[in-house]
């Protein structure tokens, strides 16, 4: 088992860095962003620990708040990400037309 | 019954978590370019989803009020923090979604340390990788939220530093690890682990601390790659597979990103790390040499003729125009420019702002075309033909004291070589350093003018200035 998990970790990294090895700076916020989000999939174990074995008072509080963190870092990273980008998004024909336009006055 | 015992079905589960990695590859690969970032994002989040609601398939799974509670409450915290947040602060909003990452991380593995009874009859390398999730989560939370106050300027953003700085956090360190150590030996007191979180809290602090605002952008990257890798270990610590691909990935793009935009500042990440800048120590105040030095001041006025009989305009954005909301200003001011001819361009430093591409996405809210938007190797050859630079709310990336001043905390950092234009007007609040908390030969020099005031309002004066010649 260990084994088996430390190859997917592996092979994880080489996959991050080759996804990732050629973005414009342009992209670099909402990426740092997205990655951010993408890490909270830490809920999952806070899910997976709590819904398994949280029995202790004490460890329910513990595990709570990590729930409350790990949905805190998973919705909000998202969703500050697509706020990032829908700059981008909204903009393509618009820009295409501002191009157009100063090339025309000048 | 038999489709729910199929939903239950751990293989079932495995299968969502593939589908929910290949999600967030596909689209990570999005986020990479401008058409497809928007759908990328929302393609990862997507996998997100998938990868929760197959956990909570998971068969055996209670506590149900207690996870909705969490959830909930997470939700409410989390939505309205990145609905309202200003596109200025969207920086220290990352730090902040970054350390809350790290923090869960370490809760989970107190709550696994509290369970098994002090990994007592956890195999060795269960405790191993759950016990450097804690660490490596427990400095990740700790040093976001200090990344978070300096940002906010709910702390001081320049450096600060404790005498002995470098060996009481080999010290911490060594707390952590030997604590670590003892309980992978059998320790099973809940104390020594508490001792762990508290160390590496410690650590975490003191880690950001000493590090000036200006190489905040890095360090937070470095800490969004900290958090993955500690969501790996615990992934591992947990068997899932869900968490060691999507830590890997964010710990392994992470350290990629943090490099580029350290190598972008000319500097490496071990020396920013190992305590703000380069070790000089004190840094001098502004006008530290004792010579009384004046800048000239101009009126908004004089910089719209100025500008309008130009042929060549480079505008350099910086922290101030993020802050006066002034990028639908200055992109008024460059359609008027251009109306008369004037080759407008921008020139974006890679850290300008508090993040890498921070201009670029004000700049493309407000409609300015790719095409004018210069990085820092594109726009430095340009400077010596440029007639007029100016500079919205810029000021350490344009500081010539890192070409030729080697005493100065930021020489050897690459900056926009605007001194070389013919004339350069900076717009600013006023006369106090940057981020950096360095002094700027550039507002002194015989070429600069300065004109005081609001970046928007100063932007909108000269516009309509220009309008009136």
């Amino acid at each position: 088992m260990l084994v088996t998990n430390l190859a997917i970790l592996v092979l994880a990294g080489f996959v991050g860095y080759f996804v990732i090895s050629k973005v414009p700076n342009t992209l670099h916020t909402p990426l740092m962003s997205g990655t951010n989000a993408i890490h909270g999939i830490v809920i999952v174990g806070g899910l997976l620990v709590l819904g398994l074995d949280g029995d202790s008072f004490l460890n329910k509080v513990i595990l709570v708040i990590a729930i409350v963190f790990g949905t805190i870092n998973v919705v909000g990273g998202f969703l500050v990400t697509d706020r990032m980008l829908e700059m981008f998004k909204a903009k393509d024909p618009k820009k295409a037309a501002a191009a157009v336009e100063a090339k025309g006055e000048n | 019954m038999l489709f729910a015992s199929f939903l239950q079905d751990p293989n079932f589960i495995r299968v969502c978590y593939i589908v929910a990695f290949a999600l967030f590859v596909i689209g990570l690969g999005g986020l990479t370019g401008p058409r497809t970032a928007v759908r990328g994002n929302r393609i990862a989040a997507l996998g997100m989803a998938i990868a929760i609601v197959a956990t909570l398939l998971t068969k055996g799974m209670g506590n149900w009020g207690l996870i909705v509670l969490g959830i909930v409450i997470g939700t409410a915290i989390g939505v309205p923090a990145a609905r309202s947040v200003k596109m200025t602060a969207m920086p220290q909003m990352v730090a902040l979604f970054n350390g809350v990452g790290g923090g869960a991380i370490a809760l989970i593995a107190w709550a696994e340390f509290r369970s098994s009874g002090g990994f007592d009859f956890t195999p060795t390398y269960i405790a191993i990788f759950s016990l450097f999730s804690a660490i490596v989560g427990s400095v990740s939370f700790w040093g976001s939220n200090i990344a978070f106050a300096k940002l906010q300027e709910l702390i001081s953003g320049s450096p600060v530093k404790l005498p002995g700085q470098q060996v009481i956090n080999i010290a911490l360190l060594a707390i952590a690890v030997g604590c670590s150590v003892a309980i992978v030996a059998g320790q099973t007191n809940e104390w020594v682990f508490i001792l762990i979180l508290v160390a590496a809290a410690l650590l975490g602090n003191f880690l950001v601390l000493p590090i000036g605002g200006a190489d905040m952008p890095v360090v937070i990257s470095l800490l969004n790659a900290f958090t993955g890798l500690s969501a790996a270990a615990a992934g591992i610590s947990l068997d899932n597979t869900a968490l060691i691909v999507a830590g890997m990935i964010v710990g392994a793009s992470g350290t990629i990103l943090t490099n580029l935009m350290a190598t972008a500042m000319n500097r490496s990440i071990l020396s920013i790390v190992a305590g703000g800048f380069g070790g000089g120590g004190v840094l001098p105040a502004a006008s530290s040499d004792g010579v009384v030095r004046t800048a000239r001041s101009t009126s908004a006025s004089d910089a719209a003729v100025q500008m309008a009989y130009a042929n060549s305009v480079m505008i350099v954005p910086g922290y101030g125009m993020a802050v006066a909301q002034a990028q639908h200003a200055v992109r008024e001011l460059t359609r008027e420019l251009e109306k008369r001819g004037v080759e407008v361009n921008f020139a974006i430093h890679p850290v300008a702002g508090r993040m890498p591409g921070h201009m670029n996405v004000l700049l493309a809210e407000a409609d300015v075309p790719y095409d004018q938007l210069k990085e820092m190797e594109q726009a430095n050859p340009l400077f010596s033909r440029t007639d007029v630079s100016l500079i919205i709310g810029a000021n350490d990336v344009t500081n010539p004291a890192a070409n030729d001043d080697p005493s100065s905390p930021i020489y050897g950092m690459p900056i926009l070589e605007v001194d070389r234009s013919n004339s350069v007007i900076v717009l600013k609040r006023s006369m106090s350093s940057g981020f950096a908390g360095i002094d700027n030969p550039l507002f002194y020099a015989d070429n600069t003018a300065m004109l005081f005031g609001d970046a928007k309002a100063s932007v909108q004066e000269i516009t309509t200035e220009l309008t009136e010649l």
